[in-house]
């Protein structure tokens, strides 16, 4: 164990040395070949027949919310960890990159084979589950996409970088992943305990040291939600909620409980305290919105996107990520003009319902400055908004959103056109408030 | 091999216990997955924290006042919350607020924001004390509870908060959110919600 540790420390300081972190020399949409990489432990070959690492040449990681990372003596501990979506390819986030939300909580160390899970409440027959026996029951994997409804968010202390013109798309847009989820849909379970008549709502619960927990139509918890134990190819990881992680499709993030250790059926929402105190939306008047679970149609250009820096004009391939909580993307348009025409680009097949979709359109660029955007259009004919329609649907102006308010904090569910200015030297800008 | 064969004797054992226990009233349909999961008793689900609701129905028996709260407060809360609730650097502020909501300063804390009394008594139950959870019995609950709730001014200093109590107390934000009816909530379509935005 002692030795495993001091190659991952040499690997951490590695990893801090390399540029691309925190989105400042990640500049060179090339990648910055023969840089001094410094002294390294690593793994030796033997190790990484058993178990395989990325090249020590690929360096994207995640980082905290705050645009930093790691904490220092100023700078408090982190609340969400986000994805490096400029460096994503596909439409899979690798489970080691997939962004970590918990509330600033750590995850719990879990032994799978103590793990339980109670479903009871208004149920026939409560009935308590092992990891092992979900995993005798039928199964499915389906790509579903998770995403943090805070992400994107213009308020607060996370919405600084957030919306500053030196913005990466993983400062803008990093709380948002997708992968393939493996486990058993929550509705044979359901059936199996026997649903009383009159339960209108589970309750999820997470093992974690709050026991988080988040209310769910029955409706919904009837549809189309998975308890998972695969995520990838692999068991869920520890940050992810290893063993077992409730996926809830196209609805927020807080709604997909990790560490799932209880499934209570009720007949009235359980109002505990993220989701009746933390998560519900304030509006300027003081009044606020709750239980906004679904997901709205979102997109972004991920490549070039802000950070990036674009070396000469001629040809580049714009591509990003498109996805809805309400179903499978149907059309996703670019701009390369600001939003005065709108061309349809192509969309990577086969296309999954509730997940990411990876979108491509070449392009030349003639080494002038132009405004990249991209808008997603789901099968139900929901349309992206700009951030100008975004406000008049929540009835406030361009004003709120610049303001660094603790008011608009919480706006969650932002899910406005991304406007990435490219520079006449090709650097690339966030132009959400230019 | 040999664990298989056994647990298949087991699993037409359970099987027909299942049918014993849940034949009168309960929709008698079989289960589809045979010896899949155990039936939970009622003491394995005694043994698991409570999940407390806006009705009530799930607080246990016990009660308690903020005279009695003021005590165990000072003992086991103030360090991080501060001695009268009003917050430190290790735990948020728990009091005051009101008036500030539809300001561009507003203060979110129980007294001017928690909509539901029932959710202060499930929290603490859950997640209180920090490294400690789990660890305070019902009547330090209840009486934590109705101290927090007295220094917002919502109960008297006396006032006897138990399972029969405690759901009735009105909270200053209770109509605060849109809609407010919990039957209302649930229904995003009826609710008049487009493209991940309610009104």
């Amino acid at each position: 164990m002692g030795a495993l540790m001091t190659q991952r420390k040499g690997r951490r300081q590695f990893l801090k040395r390399a540029p691309a972190i925190a989105g400042v020399a990640a500049a060179a949409i090339h990648s910055a070949a023969g840089e001094s990489l410094g002294a390294e432990v690593r793994p030796s070959l033997e190790e990484l027949r058993a178990h395989g690492e990325r090249s020590r040449f690929v360096t994207s990681e995640r980082i905290g919310g705050m645009g930093f990372w790691p904490p220092t003596a100023t700078k408090v501990r982190d609340y969400g960890f986000r994805t490096p979506l400029q460096d994503s390819v596909g439409m899979v986030t690798p489970a080691s990159l997939h962004f970590i939300l918990s509330h600033g909580f750590d995850p719990p160390d879990i032994d799978p084979a103590e793990h339980r899970l109670l479903i009871h409440g208004m149920a026939d027959r409560p009935l308590i589950f092992t990891v092992e026996e979900l995993r005798r029951l039928p199964t499915v994997s389906r790509f579903h996409y998770l995403e943090c409804h805070g992400n994107s968010a213009m308020g607060g202390a996370t919405g600084i970088p957030r919306k500053a013109p030196n913005a990466t798309v993983q400062d803008t847009h990093g709380l948002t992943s997708c992968s393939e989820w493996t486990g058993v849909q929550l509705s044979l379970l359901l059936k199996e305990v026997g649903v009383q008549k009159g339960a209108t709502w589970i309750v999820a619960e997470g093992a974690d040291v709050v026991k988080h927990t988040k209310s769910i139509p029955m409706e919904k918890a009837m549809d189309d939600l998975l308890v998972a134990y695969g995520q990838n190819g692999e068991p869920v990881r520890p940050e992810q909620g290893f063993p077992l992680r409730l996926v809830v499709p196209g609805w927020q993030g807080i709604h997909n409980v990790k560490w799932l250790r209880r499934i209570y059926l009720t007949d009235e929402p359980h109002m505990g305290n993220m989701e009746s105190t933390k998560y519900p939306s304030p509006r300027p008047d003081g009044k606020s919105r709750w239980f906004e679970g679904q997901l709205g149609p979102k997109s972004v250009i991920t490549r070039p996107s802000g950070g990036q820096k674009l070396p000469a004009s001629g040809f580049y391939e714009i591509t990003g990520l498109a996805w809805s909580g309400g179903g499978a993307v149907r059309k996703l348009e670019i701009s390369v003009n600001g939003g005065q025409t709108w061309e349809e680009a192509e969309l990577q097949g086969p296309i999954h319902a509730k997940a990411h979709t990876r979108f491509r359109l070449p392009w030349t660029w003639n080494g002038e400055e132009c405004v990249l955007q991209s808008r997603c259009t789901d099968d139900r004919g929901n349309v992206q908004p700009t951030l100008a329609q975004l406000g008049k649907i929540w009835g406030v102006g361009l004003d709120y959103f610049q303001s660094t308010s603790p008011a608009t904090a919480d706006m969650g569910n932002f899910n406005a056109i991304q406007p990435w200015k490219i520079m006449a030297d090709g650097s690339v800008l966030n132009a959400l408030l230019a | 091999m040999r664990c298989w064969r056994k647990s298949a004797l087991f699993a037409v054992a359970a099987v027909a216990t299942a049918f014993c226990i849940g034949a009168p009233g309960a929709s008698a349909q079989a289960p589809d997955y045979a010896n899949v999961g155990r039936t939970a008793s009622p003491d394995d689900i005694k043994s698991w924290n409570l999940i407390i609701s806006p009705s009530g129905k799930e607080l246990p028996p016990g009660s308690g006042t903020a005279k009695e709260g003021a005590q165990i407060f000072s003992a086991k809360c103030a360090r991080c919350h501060g001695p009268a609730g009003e917050g430190t650097q290790n735990g948020p502020r728990l009091t005051g607020g009101q008036g500030t909501l539809n300001t561009l300063q507003p203060v979110r804390t129980i007294g001017s924001y928690w909509p539901f009394a029932t959710t202060v008594w499930d929290y603490i139950n859950r997640a209180m004390p920090r490294g400690n959870e789990g660890s305070l019995k019902p009547d330090e609950i209840y009486s934590l509870t109705a101290f927090i709730l007295f220094r917002n001014g919502i109960v008297q200093e006396t006032d006897v908060m138990d399972a029969k109590t405690l759901p009735k107390v009105k909270m200053p934000n209770r109509d605060g959110f849109l809609p407010p009816r919990l039957e209302d909530i649930a229904d995003l379509q009826k609710r008049g919600c487009a493209a991940g935005h309610c009104p």
